[in-house]
Order: C-alpha cells, then structure tokens, then sequence
C-alpha cells in the first residue's frame, strides 16, 4: 500500500528540503490552512505565514514559512519559499527580531488591507512559536 | 643596457607580481567553485517558479486583464536596462565584455528614438558607462558588503524595478548580465524581464490543468513580482560564477606572462653579467701585455 507522495521544498539558495514518504502536509494556503494527501488534484496556490506541517510515515516536522508559492502534480508537492525554518531547532532571539521588524512594518502608513492582514498574520504566528 | 642592479630589480619586482597573481588565482578558483554550487542549487527555484507561471499565462482566462508585468503597459517608448557588473576589476574582460553588448543595445535605442534608462548594479559597470551615459543612470546599487549574492540583494534590486514601473516610469526592462558557461567561456546576455517573455518551445510543453486557489489572477499578481527577484537572483549567480571565472582565467595568463617574463630577464642578465666578466678579463689581460 503507498499513501505516500514526494515532497520538495526549495528557497533561491538551495533546495531546502526533499522527501518521498510524506503522507499528508498542511500548508497555510492563502485562503486558509490546506491539507494535502496523496493524489490530490493538481492545484497551484501561495501561501500566507504560517507553519507548515509535514506528516510522514515516521515522523512529524513543522517548519515556519514567510511566504512562497505550493504546487501539487503528478503526486509531487513542490514548495517555493524565499524564508523557511525549522520550528524544533529555531533561534528564539531572531523569532523575537522578525516580530520587531514585523511590528515594525505594521506600523507604516502606506499599506492596503491585504498587506495589513499578512503581516498581522505573520505577527500573530511568530509570536504564538515564540511562547513555546 | 640596462646595469646589473636594475636587471636584479626588476627581475624580483616581476617575481611578486608574479605571485600575487598566482595568489589571487588560488582565490578565484575556490570562489568559483562555491559561486558554482550556488548558482546549480538555486537553479531548480527558478525553473520551478518559470513553469508555474508559464502554467498560469496559458490557464489565463481573461487575457485583456492580465497583470501589466506580464503583458506590458502596451507601449514601447521608455526602456530600463539593469547592467549587472562585478564590484572588483581584475577579472579580464568580464566587465567590459557587459557593458559593450549593454552598449550596442543602448545605440539601438538611440537610433530608434526610445528613452533610455539605466541602473546599474556593481561599481566597475558605473564606473564605465558615466562617463558616456552620466544623465541616463537614474540608479547605482552596489552590493560591496555582502559577501555572496544573497536573496536578499536581489530581492532589494526586483522592488526598486516594480516600484518603478508601478509609477509608470518605463515601459520595457531589460537586465544585462554573463552568463556562466564553463571557466574560459562567459556570454554576456541580454534577457527581458517586463514584459515577461516566454520562448517558443516553452510555451508548447505544457498542457497540464490545475485548480488555482485563489483565481489565477491574483496568484499572477503575487508571482510576477517574486519571478522578477528571481530572475535578478539568477543572473546575480550567474554573474558570479562568471566573474570569478574570468578571473581566474586572467590570472592564470598573468601568471604564465610573468613567468615568460622573469626567464628573459635572467638570460638578459646573465648575459650582461657574463659581458662585464669578459669585459673586466680583457682589461686585465691586455693591461699585463702592455708592461
């Protein structure tokens, strides 16, 4: 039986992360969280900040992403993503930095409603990682 | 002829040229082959981020109200060319080599009565077009203290582009830079970026259909201008692969010269040396004849 898909995430300056027992991974699509399993339709979409999950066979790993763009076919989901990192090993200090600069940009005048939402959005997950 | 003394000097003088030279190539070599593993694994970014959206133009519906970035405003008057050049010279004709196809490409503008505008990115390339082109560099962005190219950099050139054409400043952009090749070989290149153009063979290969979440409008929206820091990262990463390439090149030669060199020295040298021996003997010899 093989419920399991191929997964690829890759940023410009390397290919991040590549696997091919992955059985389900939740992505922050824009328009709210999305699962992905096995033999999904093939779908393009881009992501808001949030955490993704990866489910595999053997284990379970949540990575933060700031933006990027998934794309699902032929059972493989390939992840574009310009800042990813892993939650388990991340470093609370620049956590605390990314909320900084986040709070930062939030606070200047010239952004529409959408630009307001990521980046409160973004705000919100960074802090909610930052607690645990 | 040169005296002994001067013969010795040059000889040495010649010699740690010759090894600063040697040096500078050992740099080159270990920069070119980290520059080299970059620019290979940032390559499946863009090749992965070029088919999607080549999947989404194809998909489009509604191709009147496509996005500006990928159609262009519809007008051909105002060009923005991003000249890419290194921040060091010394690395033979790797800058010149960009800024002559820049510069074929600026008269062709010329000629055809088109505004030019030009940013810069990497002081060598200012350097070499102010002195002709002073009025129509509207930007110079150097990056001396990064280290490698980073996403960032690039990220930082493709919003000052968007931005741009955003306020309707230009109509067409266009960036230069060389492409890697192999370590002997870099080809300068000229690639259009606003409005994107597609090949003709990559405009047949796909055929697959997707579900687009939110409508493709709106991913397009958001794409474009990520696509356009891509395509800046690419080239940054060509550029260095190149650059480092041609300098290893241009190093490796004024190594070989400085060797040639420092060997006609010596025989020049020896040979004087040997002159003055002979000379000094004969003296010495037609002196003890004369008593």
């Amino acid at each position: 039986m093989s419920e399991q898909f191929n997964l690829e995430i890759v940023s410009p300056e390397k290919s991040f992360l590549k696997k091919d027992n992955v059985t389900e991974v939740i992505v922050p699509a824009f328009e709210g969280e999305m699962g992905i399993l096995k033999d999904h339709i093939s779908i393009i979409s881009f992501l808001k900040p949030g955490i993704i999950k990866i489910i595999s066979s053997n284990e379970e790993n949540s990575y933060y992403v700031d933006d990027g763009i998934v794309e699902f076919k032929n059972n493989t989901l390939s992840i574009l993503t310009s800042n990813i990192f892993d939650i388990k090993n991340s470093d609370k200090s620049k956590i605390q930095d990314m909320i900084k600069q986040a709070e930062k940009d939030l606070v200047g005048e010239k952004l529409d409603d959408q630009k307001r939402f990521i980046i409160s959005q973004k705000v919100e997950v960074l802090k909610s990682l930052s607690i645990n | 002829m040169a005296s002994l003394d001067d013969l010795k000097k040059r000889i040495s003088s010649v010699k740690s040229t010759q090894k600063i030279t040697k040096a500078m190539k050992m740099v080159a070599a270990a920069k070119l082959r980290r520059a080299q593993e970059s620019a290979e694994r940032g390559r499946p970014y863009s090749e992965k981020m070029n088919n999607i959206i080549l999947n989404l133009s194809n998909g489009l519906s509604d191709k009147e109200n496509a996005p500006k970035l990928l159609t262009g405003t519809g007008e051909d008057k105002v060009h923005l060319c991003v000249v890419m050049t290194a921040d060091r010279g010394l690395c033979g004709g790797f800058n010149s080599n960009i800024i002559k196809k820049a510069k074929v490409y600026f008269k062709k503008l010329s000629d055809s009565g088109k505004t030019l505008k030009i940013i810069t990115v990497g002081s060598k390339g200012h350097d070499q077009l102010k002195r002709v082109y002073k009025d129509k560099i509207i930007e110079n962005i150097s990056f001396k203290d990064s280290k490698n190219a980073n996403y960032f950099d690039a990220n930082k050139i493709g919003n000052i582009i968007i931005e741009k054409f955003e306020n309707k400043e230009f109509d067409v952009c266009t960036i230069f830079y060389n492409q890697f090749k192999n370590v002997i070989t870099q080809i300068p290149q000229e690639q259009q970026i606003i409005p994107l153009k597609m090949t003709e063979d990559e405009t047949k290969k796909s055929e697959e259909s997707y579900e687009f979440e939110p409508d493709e409008d709106e991913i397009l929206g958001n794409l474009l201008p990520k696509n356009i820091s891509t395509q800046i990262f690419k080239a940054m990463l060509e550029n260095s692969a190149s650059e480092q390439g041609s300098r290893m090149s241009a190093m490796d030669n004024a190594t070989r010269n400085a060797g040639e060199m420092v060997d006609k020295l010596t025989i020049e040298y020896n040979r004087s040396r040997q002159a003055a021996i002979t000379k000094e003997l004969i003296e010495i010899i037609s002196g003890a004849e004369s008593l």
